[in-house]
């Protein structure tokens, strides 16, 4: 009887083989082809109607979808450049402690631990018009008295947003700052002292360049997280009211699940992951520059 | 161009000093090198004189003004460290320039004093490179351009050359004795090795445990040296000192071998001692040693030889204690060969036992 027989080098591959068919390959042909269809989740057979690029002209021409598409991008430069500028304040900070630093690095861990749903809880109590501990505090102290809807206004609810984002992962920011402080090599430092340098032009010539690729590797991962940003909006304000928060992910997910046209979602989907690519190309391009001025590898 | 005195300078990390209240007074266009063992708190003083370190006490003064208080930008000095310490992210240009830039230099002064320097340095066709695509010896140029385009009152060298091959070392030696010719400003030089010290200073600081324990041209230290520290820190091979007693009006080493008391020091009778004598004053028998009335001679086993071409340093046993001798004209010579070796008395030392001081009048 005949016997199949396999080189060895494929039969020893065909284990990876069929995990990244699995759970790559085949999830990203089938979302993609279905962002060509009229895939509904309630209506399964639709995913055979195919109709071309249909919903890629449709996201092209949707007020909401690009309206979100924009917000996001605000969302993602007001937060990175805030906890960049914070983070880098905590770090410079931080390693001026001597006793007790060890104990202040691991508390500057802390937001990091809790879970974003969470955070998106704490934070829309905290933002509550009527029984939120900011509304109480500015009533307290007498700077107001009237209930500021600070989830209800576009613009308000936006900052509440930012703020929850920013108290989250500054500490992304400071983390790494502060490992980059911590390798900055002295004689550079003492040469700009003896040079003539105050502390800021010290800082300003010659730390800040050394910590420049500690922080576009913050940039890098935080604009991934923040271009997909879901939990906490989700949690403080559903996208609403009335679509003034919404991003791309809190549209796309109520799109796909809420209104099941998952072929329309996947589109957007599609769409959307274009601007992760290009803000995590963008950052590393930066990095590279930033590590070729310093000498540090090619 | 400045004096700079040191009057009572004292360092001390928490409870432990490391320089105690050292005096110096080093004159302008002095080059003035401070040497001794690591740890002997000279790379300590000469951060204590950039502002680098704090100083626990004393004044430094720089020119007129008392500097203790001031930061480093303010007392017109320049440093070269011995990593060299440049800013890995500016072309040699910008490095060269940087300072000028900072005091807000007009662009045409800074390319003036830029170009300037690279020509003193042969730095002018590395200008756009990074200190990067640099070798050891062109970023070091690149550190002392660095220092020189200030035209600052003071020069620090903190063992500038420690990173460098030993050729690079030789010829880098010679560029900053030229550069201190060329510029003629003051230099404070901190080094561990001896023969830097010896080539380059016009006066020599060794120092030891935070202590100033000679000063001196290198001909002085090297020939009368205070104690016997320095007698063997200085000159290459180190000095070989020999347990002896004075007994009689004459030295008796350790095994009871005779050696007349040199002239020009004073011992008491039944002083223990150091018996002092260089390499280039013990040699065999027949080997050219200048012609002295006050010569003694010895007999000593050869244990080792190694010959360095022009001469050879012959290792051998007398007393119990190694000794290293010259031979210029060198002849091969078997170990263990027995050999009768002529001492130059009159160039020889003697150091208390105890306290280690020179005992010359």
């Amino acid at each position: 009887m005949y016997r199949m027989r396999l080189p060895p080098w494929l039969v020893l591959l065909m284990p990876a083989f069929v995990i990244l068919l699995a759970v790559v390959a085949i999830p990203l042909v089938l979302s993609l082809y279905s962002s060509f269809t009229a895939f509904q989740l309630t209506r399964p057979e639709t995913i055979t109607k195919w109709i071309g690029t249909f919903n890629y002209q449709k996201a092209m021409g949707d007020a909401n979808f690009w309206a979100a598409f924009g917000r996001t991008v605000l969302l993602l430069t007001v937060a990175l450049n805030l906890e960049m500028l914070l983070g880098l304040g905590l770090a410079l900070m931080v390693a001026k402690v001597t006793r007790g630093q060890r104990l202040l690095r691991t508390m500057m861990m802390f937001p990091m631990m809790f879970s974003p749903i969470l955070v998106g809880f704490q934070f829309k109590f905290i933002f509550n018009d009527n029984v939120g501990l900011l509304n109480n505090a500015l009533q307290s102290l007498g700077l107001t008295d009237v209930a500021i809807p600070w989830l209800v206004d576009g613009n308000l609810a936006f900052i509440a947003i930012v703020t929850a984002e920013v108290w989250t992962s500054t500490s992304v920011f400071a983390i790494l700052i502060l490992a980059g402080l911590f390798a900055i090599p002295q004689d550079p430092v003492e040469a700009a002292r003896v040079d003539g340098c105050t502390p800021w032009q010290t800082f300003r010539y010659v730390t800040l360049p050394f910590l420049m690729p500690f922080i576009y590797i913050a940039m890098a991962i935080r604009s991934l997280d923040v271009a997909r940003a879901y939990d906490i909006v989700q949690v403080m304000t559903a996208g609403g009211p009335a679509r003034r928060t919404e991003l791309l992910w809190t549209l796309i997910g109520r799109t796909g699940y809420v209104d099941a046209r998952m072929g329309y979602a996947n589109a957007m989907g599609y769409i959307a992951i274009l601007l992760s690519i290009v803000f995590t190309v963008y950052f590393f391009r930066k990095l590279t520059t930033a590590r070729t001025s310093l000498g540090m590898g090619d | 161009m400045a004096d700079v005195v040191l009057r009572n300078v004292v360092k001390n990390y928490g409870a432990v000093p490391v320089v105690h209240a050292i005096n110096l007074d080093i004159a302008h266009g002095e080059f003035v090198v401070l040497v001794g063992p690591s740890g002997c708190g000279k790379s300590t003083t000469l951060r204590m004189i950039a502002g680098l370190e704090a100083i626990s006490g004393g004044t430094v003064q720089i020119g007129e003004r008392v500097v203790n208080d001031l930061p480093p930008r303010d007392r017109n000095i320049s440093m070269v460290f011995q990593n060299y310490a440049l800013y890995p992210h500016m072309s040699v240009r910008e490095n060269l320039g940087f300072s000028l830039h900072i005091a807000k230099r007009s662009r045409a002064d800074i390319e003036k004093a830029v170009a300037e320097a690279a020509e003193i340095l042969s730095l002018t066709p590395l200008l756009d490179r990074k200190p990067g695509q640099l070798s050891g010896g062109q970023r070091q140029r690149v550190a002392m351009g660095r220092a020189i385009v200030r035209h600052p009152d003071v020069f620090l060298f903190d063992e500038p050359l420690s990173n460098l091959d030993a050729k690079l070392r030789t010829q880098m030696r010679v560029e900053i004795k030229r550069l201190h010719q060329k510029v003629g400003t003051t230099i404070i030089y901190v080094t561990h090795d001896q023969i830097e010290a010896m080539t380059l200073a016009d006066r020599i600081v060794i120092m030891r445990d935070g202590h100033i324990v000679q000063i001196g041209t290198p001909l002085d230290v090297f020939e009368r040296p205070v104690n016997a520290f320095v007698a063997t820190f200085i000159g290459s091979p180190p000095m070989n000192l020999l347990p002896a007693t004075v007994t009689g009006g004459a030295l008796r080493l350790s095994d009871g071998t005779p050696i007349p008391l040199p002239p020009g020091l004073s011992a008491r009778e039944g002083q223990a001692v150091h018996f002092g004598v260089r390499a280039d004053n013990i040699m065999p028998e027949g080997h050219a040693m200048p012609p002295t009335a006050h010569m003694t001679h010895v007999e000593m086993p050869v244990t080792l030889t190694e010959p360095l071409g022009t001469e050879t340093l012959l290792f051998g046993t007398l007393s119990g204690t190694e000794v290293q001798a010259k031979m210029l004209n060198p002849r091969p010579v078997r170990t263990g060969e027995v050999l009768r070796f002529g001492i130059a008395l009159d160039k020889c030392h003697l150091f208390d036992a105890e306290t280690g001081a020179s005992l010359r009048v």
